[in-house]
């Protein structure tokens, strides 16, 4: 039985309190204990001075684009990313073609994610067929099959009515429905957030209010129904407001924000860079403040990426032609280190809570997200949270070249990956 | 000076003033028999209109050939997306046909942005969506300076579709950094609520700004707008912000009535009004061929070559 021994390292696992320095032994695909001064016996030995050592990050968020767009990202690439990224799982968005609306499509993404190896690809299904917001899927067979999450995604469900069945439908099944909150009609041709910034540059603003009046409309349906709503890519600070309240009301809803949105404002996108073209809208200070204080106060359950990888001639066009969409997978940690940890915004236990711990008790993924405990599945990530290092000076291993943070002098780098005990990342190199 | 001419906001009041100054010597050269100086032999511009602009091309090819620059034009309705070569394929051609400046309209806004990023070329913004105009700015400023002697405190109102305009957001910002006083006047629905960040003062009625102005500016209504709701009506549109004879009654004597064309008379602009001796659609256009002359030959022209033809 191969024995890996973690030594020395700062062992954050927010889901079992542990935030200290502690050795973590791997047995075979489990993590074997977790103490001070483990004994190596023939175990080969990973030192981790200085590093931190967290159960792997998990994404509620990633568009792996296969089927459909492979020229864009393939599963396999989007895996190896992943994995860089210092994630052990993914959700896989729904919006490929053909749509992850049925078993055969969700079956497959997740057996293309297997045989990749690089991380666990949770397929996500739609809540309408094709994503088109009338018809349910056949929630309970794709449940019955592992699916977790339900979202049209891009295609926000405008219908009060479905969205209102499909949130008291998904209660036999305890999965959660997952909405990009937008009113289509304050939506139309819309190129970023509606403000300063969009009138001086003459591009059709989406103001923050077309994504609270749907966050109201679907906290007031969750509290109708009692479903789990889970509000994706929260941009607005008054989202983050109506969410919180909620809360407090008992209502089931939960959120997650992106490191772009709560890294970046909307003067980002005075030279027209369609990079900063993403969907909902890098937003004002103001909105990327009330999102950090949602995130340090809970409100917030989690980062997610949003990583959203585009072929290079769908965002080399004017501004408005451009496609919707950075990728992240592979800067979600430095930046969350670097805009919020560093910064003292959050402590690195938040950091690991929202980023692994809480994504994975939300989709009820019993290997993820720790704790780190004996008989536990041993997916780990290994980082430096001190390491610099300016984005792009590596080659991605996303097809995508469309980061928002090109450029971009960050602090974290991923050392290793453990995904069910091997190793899917080591020293920095992805395996394989 | 500037590399490109991308927007308004890349220009200091001195940049204006040393633009309308070298605009004005040029100004001379339409008035005669020959109208042509050899100050850009050449050079290669190239007038890329993605959208149809005929008196903003046919303003830039004189201003080109009256400088004695080699004019190629590229038109192309449609978007690139929409049918054929893509704008960065199009800008690598012209790179490799080696222009010296590329005059840009498009219908996206910040496409001259993303185009200068792909050239060496120098790239003039010619009006982008409903983003900037930056030449029009100029050539506004101009035909305003030839009848007042200075800008600062000039009451200006600018009437109509602001929200959508390329024309009055390159005109606010250009007469509010030369110190003029800039009303926007408009139904709320199409003013951006963020204008008086611009330096501007705001109105939803024009009637009680008329006795005030130097200077009153109509935009063109499109009546597509009217189709997408932003007004109920032409007809109310017109009754409520149109110039008409009985507001010009309200203008001071001196006030100058100006439109950057093209106009449609009887809605923003009764058609008596816009024939009066005091609107300067006519010089605006005189004008423009100056003002363009003024930026190829600062932007493109070679250093140390003197600009003085004659």
């Amino acid at each position: 039985m191969a024995k890996i021994l973690f030594r020395g390292g700062r062992v954050v696992d927010p889901a079992s309190g542990l935030d200290g320095p502690a050795d973590v032994l791997v047995a075979d695909t489990l993590v074997e204990e977790v103490g001070p001064e483990l004994s190596p016996s023939g175990a080969e030995v990973v030192d981790c001075d200085g590093l931190v050592v967290a159960p792997g990050l998990v994404d509620l968020h990633t568009h792996l684009r296969e089927p459909g767009r492979e020229d864009a990202e393939t599963i396999e690439t989007g895996s190896r990313a992943a994995a860089l990224g210092g994630y052990t799982a993914v959700v896989a968005m729904p919006n490929t073609d053909p749509v992850a609306d049925q078993l055969a499509v969700v079956l497959e993404v997740a057996a293309r994610g297997e045989k990749a190896g690089m991380v666990e690809v949770i397929p996500a299904s739609a809540i309408t067929k094709g994503l088109e917001g009338e018809s349910l899927v056949e929630m309970g067979e794709l449940a019955a099959a592992g699916v977790r999450l339900f979202t049209d995604d891009h295609r926000s469900v405008q219908s009060a009515r479905t969205m209102r069945l499909a949130l008291e439908y998904a209660k036999a099944f305890d999965v959660v429905i997952c909405q990009h909150a937008q009113d289509d009609t304050l939506a139309e041709e819309a190129q970023m957030h509606e403000g300063h910034y969009s009138a001086l540059l003459g591009l059709r603003g989406f103001p923050r209010e077309g994504e609270e009046v749907t966050v109201a409309r679907d906290i007031l349906l969750a509290r109708l129904t009692g479903g789990r709503l889970h509000v994706t890519h929260t941009s607005s600070a008054g989202s983050v407001e109506l969410i919180r309240r909620a809360r407090a009301e008992g209502v089931r809803v939960t959120a997650d924000a992106t490191p772009h949105h709560l890294a970046l404002t909307d003067e980002a996108l005075v030279t027209y860079d369609t990079r900063f073209k993403v969907n909902p809208p890098i937003r004002s200070e103001e909105d990327r403040d009330g999102l950090r204080q949602g995130l340090a106060d809970g409100t917030i359950d989690a980062v997610a990426t949003d990583h959203a990888p585009h072929a290079v001639e769908d965002k080399e066009v004017e501004f408005d032609h451009a496609r919707p969409g950075t990728t992240g997978l592979e800067t979600a940690l430095a930046v969350v280190v670097t805009e919020l940890v560093e910064p003292g915004l959050l402590d690195l236990p938040s950091a690991i809570r929202a980023m692994s711990t809480e994504p994975a008790r939300m989709l009820g993924l019993h290997e993820q997200g720790g704790p780190l405990e004996p008989g536990q599945a041993a997916n780990l990530v290994v980082f430096d949270p001190a390491e610099a290092w300016t984005v792009g000076e590596r080659p991605f291993a996303t097809k995508g070249r469309n980061s928002a943070f090109l450029g971009h002098s960050l602090r974290g780098r991923v050392r290793h990956t453990l995904l069910r005990g091997a190793f899917t990342v080591r020293e920095g190199e992805a395996a394989g | 000076m500037i590399r490109d001419l991308l927007s308004i906001t890349q220009l200091s009041a001195e940049d204006v003033t040393r633009i309308l100054d070298t605009a004005d010597s040029f100004r001379e050269v339409g008035t005669r028999v020959i109208k042509k100086v050899p100050a850009l032999r050449g050079r290669t511009v190239v007038n890329l209109f993605y959208e149809n602009s005929t008196r903003t091309r046919i303003s830039f090819e004189l201003a080109a050939k009256r400088l004695s620059a080699d004019v190629i034009n590229f038109s192309t309705s449609g978007s690139s997306v929409s049918k054929g070569e893509s704008l960065k394929d199009t800008a690598l051609t012209l790179q490799a046909m080696g222009a010296d400046a590329i005059v840009i309209r498009h219908s996206s806004s910040g496409a001259p942005y993303t185009l200068s990023r792909w050239v060496d070329a120098r790239v003039l913004n010619a009006g982008d969506g409903t983003h900037e105009h930056p030449t029009q700015a100029l050539l506004d400023l101009y035909t305003i300076r030839e009848h007042f002697p200075s800008f600062e405190g000039l009451k200006v109102a600018i009437v109509g579709d602001v929200r959508h305009s390329r024309v009055a957001r390159s005109g606010v910002l250009a007469l509010t950094k030369m110190g003029a006083d800039v009303t926007l006047v408009g139904p709320p629905t199409l003013i951006p609520p963020e204008a008086p960040s611009w330096g501007a003062e705001v109105s939803y009625e024009l009637d009680p700004v008329l006795p005030k102005l130097d200077v009153c500016y109509m935009l063109r209504v499109q009546r597509e707008r009217q189709r997408q709701q932003f007004f109920p009506t032409v007809r109310e549109y017109s009754q409520r912000y149109g110039l008409s004879a009985e507001r010009v009654a309200a203008l001071p004597d001196v006030a100058l009535i100006m439109h950057p064309g093209p106009m449609n008379r009887g809605v923003e602009i009764a058609s008596d009004v816009a024939d009066l001796p005091r609107s300067l659609i006519v010089d605006q256009v005189t004008n423009g061929i100056a003002v363009r002359m003024a930026l190829l030959y600062l932007i493109i022209g070679v250093e140390g070559e003197q600009k003085e033809a004659s």
